[in-house]
């Protein structure tokens, strides 16, 4: 069972949501698991409808059963100062390499930098222990960026080997590398029926399996259920309109005979119908696309009204219920 | 809620895109948004609508999906304009593609700005590797760069620009004044120092505090980094005040009169949260708004039938259905609507609220509402209460296979009246905010947009005057 669930996705097709109900999903039955963003956009804080989060770990949600979400907001600079802290005492040299824009040089100039010390939190997280020698948290779960930068972000060992080969960033990439090859991790990756996302789905695998990261599950999101198929619309082609005319018109909505309202509902209804027949087909090819990765799938429904808190914990069931990921 | 569905005539005024494309005024459209929202799509799609036109353009896209890039011919990635196959050209327009080369631009630059030897020192530092190729920003910085290019170029009646799949629209905006002003900064003046003074008595000049500064930088990152950085800054140190020129007069080409920005954003909370956003920094920027282009927005020959009525109705098909070879129609229809209502929620969702809760009644009845006309009966039936047996008396029983179908046909139309009303309620909170941006609606495609054909049909969308139909 992986530790440090990755989850990444193409812009958009729901990374924080996914993340955030399986954090939730993971907390059940009393386990204690932790949320992390990286990108600083407080989209955990908006979700749970709560304040923007601080750089420190604090409860946001209960989940079914007892088990408690955690969430952090890992900022980058935040954690190059209590790193500095934590090996060099720096104190008040870390604040004056704050004020030289240091720290911004430091994190910025060179994204490998930043993305070590942004995993580093996050591992550093996974393998903590209380006094009992047992694991704070249970599973930590990542909003990681998405799948076009994944790779780059996580494979931070190369990254940070051509700039530092030595030293203590050197040291920090290596730790992180050894969690984030290992079981430990899974990345996940969020998509939708779309070929744009499936595209970009299909070769962040790729990439991430050529970098020897373990990819986990691909959780296909905002999924709609087939009203109708094919089958269906050959029906409607055999000309059964005037079945169909009778039908709505049994059903209250008017005449069935030429030009009555049920009648006249026929083209635009069959349009829509076209449509939807496109777009299964569309949907069912990609579908086709991602089963073929040999990877397990998670579905998860279109919530119609948009995504609250208690579509939030639907989601959680919905994940749980489709077995472990 | 109620309140949020009676104040729907709130309405926009018109952008009219051709107007927009046609004007010889226009030299830049910039089509700004939130990441996903068809930003290059709609780029792409005025690109080969101005050229058939008559307009001679270039569009200059970032990213683009990989089979639009095919279809227009541009899949390599070589920073140079492509002339685009299979535009119409009898206008006397033509149409040019690019896709953007971040890196290749940004060495071009540097290229441009040092000679050979320096060049290549900088080409190979491992840090303006990581900077050309990962900054958080340099994508950005590069296409305004590129659009400078184009622009001082002046052989194009009109650049198309897209922008970059970032997280917000503002990012465009953003980025390269934060990578000037990075690349400016107090601190890699501190690094330079050491690095000018070189070998000779060097360490003398700089005071103890620098010194203890790099010496916690080079313990922090090995000395080698510091090395490599301090001769990357030495060797950029020409080019500095060059990019935040640059980035400066790409700014000012932003805030020109013949600059345009369309924000393109699909009818979603999100996304026109992030266009008003947006709409509003452009107004601080004094950067000229064009409009909002609201894309994938959904519509419905059959707008007269709500989708309560609709569900009802599905309910007392299927039921009829069921109960065959029963007689008798199933008499139960005020149930039959909600079961209806809460069948058509997709599974997993058992919170949200069922179909038409957010929308009163007097709505599901229109002015026309549903009356058979034919039959002579009325059919202001309530929404819960459709009549199957009364209608039944006129007609012959439809097959099973033909009620299902039916059936089948209602509740995807139901799902659609619900998307279209979910639509024009974030619309027009959008509206009710601005009601001085002009917005073109593009409908949505079943399919993706692949080809010219595609991009024609998203042009033809975007020039056409939105919604009279739902008035
Ligand atoms: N299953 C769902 N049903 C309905 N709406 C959803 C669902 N999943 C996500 N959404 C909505 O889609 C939008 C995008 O989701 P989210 O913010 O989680 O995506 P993201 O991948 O994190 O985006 P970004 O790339 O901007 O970080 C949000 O408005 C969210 O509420
Ligand atoms: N009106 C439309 N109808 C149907 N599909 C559309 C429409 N507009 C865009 N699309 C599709 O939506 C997807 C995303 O569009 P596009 O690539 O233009 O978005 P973008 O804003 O450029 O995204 P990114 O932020 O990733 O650059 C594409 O697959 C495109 O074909
Ligand atoms: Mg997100
Ligand atoms: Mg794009």
């Amino acid at each position: 069972m992986s530790r440090l669930h990755v989850v990444s996705g193409k812009g958009g097709t729901g990374k924080t949501t996914v993340a955030a109900a399986l954090a939730l999903a993971l907390a059940t039955e009393g386990r204690r698991t932790l949320l992390v963003e990286v990108e600083g956009r407080q989209g955990i804080a908006q979700l749970f409808e709560t304040e923007a989060l601080p750089y420190e770990e604090r409860k946001i949600a209960v989940a079914p059963g007892g088990g408690e979400v955690h969430a952090l907001a890992i900022d980058a600079e935040r954690a190059l100062l209590d790193y500095l802290q934590m090996f060099y005492k720096l104190g008040g040299a870390g604040r004056a390499l704050k004020k030289l824009g240091a720290i911004d040089f430091a994190t910025t100039i060179a994204p490998g930098l930043r993305d070590v010390l942004l995993t580093g939190k996050a591992c550093e997280a996974v393998r903590r222990k209380d006094k009992s020698g047992a694991f704070v948290y249970d599973a930590v779960v990542m909003d990681a960026p998405p799948t076009g930068r994944i790779t780059r972000f996580l494979n931070v060992n190369d990254e940070v080997a051509g700039l530092a080969k030595i030293g203590p960033i050197h040291n920090q990439a290596q730790a992180v590398m050894r969690v984030l090859k290992s079981p430990e991790t899974a990345v996940h990756l969020v998509t939708l029926l779309e070929e744009m996302p499936v595209q970009e789905t299909a070769d962040g695998i790729a990439e991430l399996r050529a970098a020897g990261i373990p990819v986990g599950g691909v959780v296909i999101n905002m999924t709609r259920p087939a009203l109708l198929d094919n089958g269906d619309l050959e029906v409607a082609a055999r000309g059964a309109r005037a079945g169909i005319a009778k039908a709505l018109s049994q059903a209250g909505l008017g005449g069935a005979r030429r030009g009555g309202l049920a009648e006249r509902l026929i083209d635009p209804l069959l349009e829509q119908a076209r449509e939807h027949a496109e777009r299964v087909e569309l949907e069912r090819a990609q579908y086709a696309e991602l089963t073929a990765l040999g990877l397990p799938t998670y579905e998860l429904g279109l919530l119609p009204e948009g995504v609250d808190l208690a579509g939030l914990y639907g989601l959680a069931r919905d994940l749980r219920r489709q077995g472990p990921i | 809620m109620t309140s949020d569905v009676m104040t729907l005539t709130a309405s926009a005024p018109w952008l009219e895109v051709d107007a927009l494309i046609d004007d010889p005024g226009t030299r830049i459209v910039v089509c700004c948004g939130a990441g996903g929202v068809g930003k290059t799509t709609t780029a792409a799609a005025l690109g080969v609508r101005a050229a058939e036109r008559g307009r001679k353009v270039v569009v200059l896209t970032i990213d683009p999906a990989r089979r639009l890039a095919q279809s227009m011919g541009i899949s390599e990635l070589d920073n140079v304009p492509r002339q685009v196959k299979g535009v119409d050209e009898a206008a006397g327009g033509e149409l040019h593609a690019m896709m953007l080369d971040m890196k290749r631009t940004f060495d071009e630059i540097v290229e441009g700005h040092a000679d050979a030897e320096r060049a290549r020192a900088i080409l190979e530092n491992p840090f303006y590797q990581s900077l050309s190729a990962g900054f958080a920003g340099t994508q950005e910085y590069m296409a305004m760069e590129k659009l400078g290019q184009l622009r001082a170029g002046d052989a194009w009646d009109l650049i198309v620009v897209d922008t970059p799949p970032s997280r917000s629209a503002l990012d465009f905006l953003d980025a390269p004044k934060r990578l000037g002003s990075f690349l400016d900064g107090k601190f890699i003046r501190v690094l330079m120092a050491p690095a000018k003074v070189g070998g000779r008595a060097g360490m003398k000049f700089l005071n103890v505090g620098m010194s203890m500064m790099t010496g916690t930088l080079s313990k922090l990152m090995g000395g080698q980094l510091l090395r490599d950085v301090q001769t990357f800054v030495a060797a950029m140190d020409t080019m500095f005040g060059g990019f935040r020129t640059r980035a400066d007069a790409t700014y000012r080409l932003l805030q020109a009169p013949g600059t345009a920005f369309l924000v393109v954003a699909a009818p979603e909370r999100d996304a026109l949260r992030e266009a008003a956003y947006f709409v509003e920094r452009l107004a601080a920027e004094q950067m000229p708004l064009a409009g909002l282009v609201l894309n994938r927005v959904h519509g419905s020959g059959a707008d007269q039938l709500s989708a309560e009525r609709a569900l009802a109705a599905a309910e007392a098909l299927t039921e009829s259905c069921a109960d065959r070879p029963a007689e008798e129609p199933g008499p139960a229809t005020g149930g039959a609507a909600d079961g209806g209502a809460v069948d058509a929620s997709p599974d997993g969702d058992p919170n949200s609220p069922p179909y038409g809760a957010g929308s009163p009644p007097a709505e599901n009845l229109g002015p026309d509402g549903i009356v058979d006309l034919a039959a002579g009966k009325t059919g202001s039936r309530t929404p819960g209460g459709p009549s199957p047996a009364a209608a039944a008396e006129h007609t012959a029983s439809p097959s099973t296979s033909a009620a299902h179908l039916a059936a089948g046909l209602l509740r995807l139309h139901a799902e659609r009246m619900q998307v279209l009303a979910r639509e024009r309620r974030t619309r027009d909170r959008f509206t009710a905010l601005h009601p001085e941006v002009p917005v073109a609606e593009v409908a949505a495609l079943p399919g993706d947009v692949h080809d010219l054909a595609g991009l024609r049909a998203i042009g033809d969308r975007l020039a056409l005057r939105p919604g009279e139909a739902d008035g």
